[in-house]
């Protein structure tokens, strides 16, 4: 056995090394190409089921909302609840099993690896699966007939954007999870509210002006509203810009508290 | 930087609450040295393991790794020092090459260097013909063995190791040992912990005998042996009042003895000359007997 040092290592050391979070994303990846039939198989089904539920249920009800066909309109928020429950819960669950269950996180940080590198590696890896599932829904709607715009190439990029956001938020509530039975309360409180009061299966301007604001402050109706510009044609400039940096701020925010949090929850 | 200690830990405080985990320790670690943390549960082994990565930070204190000073440099500690934990964090999901190469990449081994890297690494673990079984399918030996590969892919100058045959069976344990002393031979500096006597005897050149977060005593294990306790050891085995007497008279002879279920170790019994109580077996003294005078208390 020989164990000498042949390797040099390097001698610069960033704050924020983007080779870590590359390793970080690398890391999911090898695991994905084992995994990757369920998570296609569900965000293929996911949606189906959406589709003929509401689409066809309530499509027969309501013929158009917001200039688009029903099924349009919640086509689209179908596309963003995907975003949500594919970033969110592995950002909540992973996050979990990997500190408390695990102990993967205390083996990563032993390397010269920051709690920031860490959480923006996988928030961005789940922004990068987040898009896979945002494109099979894209193929479901098309293949239920959805017509769709040169914009839809924008898709992915809309998924990663708000997916890294999520993923991020998932893993804040994650640091602050101290059983399973948390995740009720959060299932409860956050993401019920955060799918339905988005846009995504009605519009926002029926509701009270109050649960219209907390709409408003929903980073998934900026979502599915870039979503829906993207796919049949935005309205405008400065709307579409307005959600951009909606999002923006949002990820910020979700990065920045999930660090300070994880980090608390992981360094003694 | 040769002049430089591999570790050193000044006056260091670190609670958890109202516990004090590690309480005004100091400590020193010269380089190529394999140095033992030797103590009971909880007398702070890891928690200043994790002190010297940056994942726990002291309270008060100064806290240097290969002349980085923690916890502000551990970004440079831990690219220069390698982690084998306690408690097994493989990466359960990924192969054993994978594991291996995720961390080559995490300890940033240049492109070019990463598949000899990983190469070695299944060497030093012995699990060439397993490279491609899931981490999770090992045994709890191949998995320390990997988990001591990991922590060396990069070929750190210092390695800690804490408690790495805990749970192990002793045939595995005497593997361990080896792979431990060849890693010392190659001129990495190893700190480990351990609360098995014979493992620090064994292994060590240095130990510091740890108890309620403080170092009691130090130094090369004959040395403090000698020190603390003489050069031999009597033990007489008896009824509970002969043992009494047997303390009461070797006592009285300004010896000291420790009492362990049905026998009555007298220590620096080399001093004794043909008193007639004094019989029973005699053996050379231990680190157990060094912490047990030290400490009042029984390791295990
Ligand atoms: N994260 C933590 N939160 C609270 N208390 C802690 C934490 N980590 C360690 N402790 C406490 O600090 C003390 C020292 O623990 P530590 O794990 O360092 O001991 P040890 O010498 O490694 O013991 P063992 O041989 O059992 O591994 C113990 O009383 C332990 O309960
Ligand atoms: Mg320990």
């Amino acid at each position: 056995m020989s164990v000498a040092v042949t390797s040099t290592p390097p001698v610069t050391h960033r704050r924020f090394e983007p080779a870590i979070v590359g390793a970080i994303v690398y890391r999911e990846w090898r695991v994905f190409r084992r995994v990757w039939f369920s998570t296609a198989f569900g965000s293929i089904v996911e949606p189906i089921v959406f589709f003929i539920g509401f689409g066809f249920g309530f499509g027969a009800l309501i013929s158009e909302v917001a200039g688009l066909s029903y099924f349009e309109f919640m086509a689209t928020g179908t596309i963003a609840i995907g975003i949500l429950f594919s970033a969110l819960f592995p950002g909540l669950i992973n996050g979990y099993t990997r500190r408390a269950e695990k102990h993967l996180y205390d083996g990563q940080l032993a390397a010269p690896v920051s709690v920031a590198e860490l959480v923006a590696g996988e928030s961005l890896w789940n922004g990068l699966r987040v898009a896979v599932v945002a494109v099979v829904t894209l193929f479901v709607a098309l293949a239920f007939g959805v017509r769709m715009g040169p914009g839809v190439v924008l898709v992915p990029a809309i998924a990663v954007f708000t997916g890294f956001g999520l993923s991020a938020t998932g893993a804040a509530f994650a640091a602050k999870l101290r059983s399973w039975h948390g995740v009720d309360i959060i299932i409860g409180a956050v993401v019920a509210p955060m799918l339905v009061v988005a846009g995504t299966f009605f519009p926002l301007d029926g509701l009270p002006r109050w649960a219209e604001l907390v709409g408003r402050a929903n980073p998934l109706y900026h979502c599915v509203e870039l979503l829906r510009g993207a796919v049949f044609g935005f309205t405008g400039f400065g709307q579409t810009m307005l959600h951009v940096a909606a999002l923006s701020v949002f990820n910020l925010l979700a990065w920045l508290v999930a660090v300070r949090l994880v980090r608390r929850a992981l360094i003694d | 930087m040769s002049s430089v200690p591999a570790v050193r830990l000044r006056d260091v405080v670190k609670r958890f609450g109202a516990l004090t985990a590690v309480d005004h320790l100091d400590l020193e670690v010269p380089r190529g040295v394999c140095f033992g943390l030797l103590g009971p549960n909880g007398a702070g082994k890891s928690t200043t393991m994790r002190l010297l990565t940056g994942q726990a930070v002291a309270d008060s204190g100064h806290v240097e790794v290969l002349g980085h000073e923690l916890p502000g440099a551990s970004r440079e500690a831990r690219s220069v020092s390698g982690v084998v934990p306690q408690v097994d964090n493989l990466d359960a999901e990924l192969t054993v090459a994978e594991n291996l190469e995720v961390f080559a990449r995490l300890q940033r081994i240049p492109r070019a260097e990463r598949d000899a890297a990983v190469r070695r690494g299944l060497e030093v673990a012995r699990l060439v013909d397993r490279a491609d079984t899931p981490a999770a399918a090992l045994s709890g030996g191949m998995r320390r063995r990997l988990l001591i590969a990991r922590g060396l892919i990069h070929g750190p100058q210092l390695v800690l190791l804490d408690e790495p045959t805990v749970g192990l069976d002793p045939q595995i344990r005497q593997q361990l040992w080896s792979t431990i002393a060849e890693i010392r031979s190659s001129g990495v500096t190893v700190l480990m912990s351990t609360h098995y006597i014979e493992e620090a005897e064994r292994l060590c050149d240095e130990v510091a005998i740890m108890h309620a977060g403080r170092v009691v005593a130090s130094g090369p294990p004959r040395d403090l042996i000698t020190r603390s306790v003489g050069r031999e050891v009597l033990e007489v085995a008896g009824t509970p009042t002969a043992l009494a007497d047997i303390e009461a008279a070797a006592n009285a002879g300004g010896l000291r003895t420790r009492r362990s279920g049905t026998t009555v170790a007298v220590l620096d019994a080399e001093r004794l000359d043909g008193q007639d109580w004094a019989q029973g077996d005699r053996r050379a003294p231990t680190l157990e007997d060094v912490f047990v005078v030290l400490t009042g208390e029984e390791m295990a």
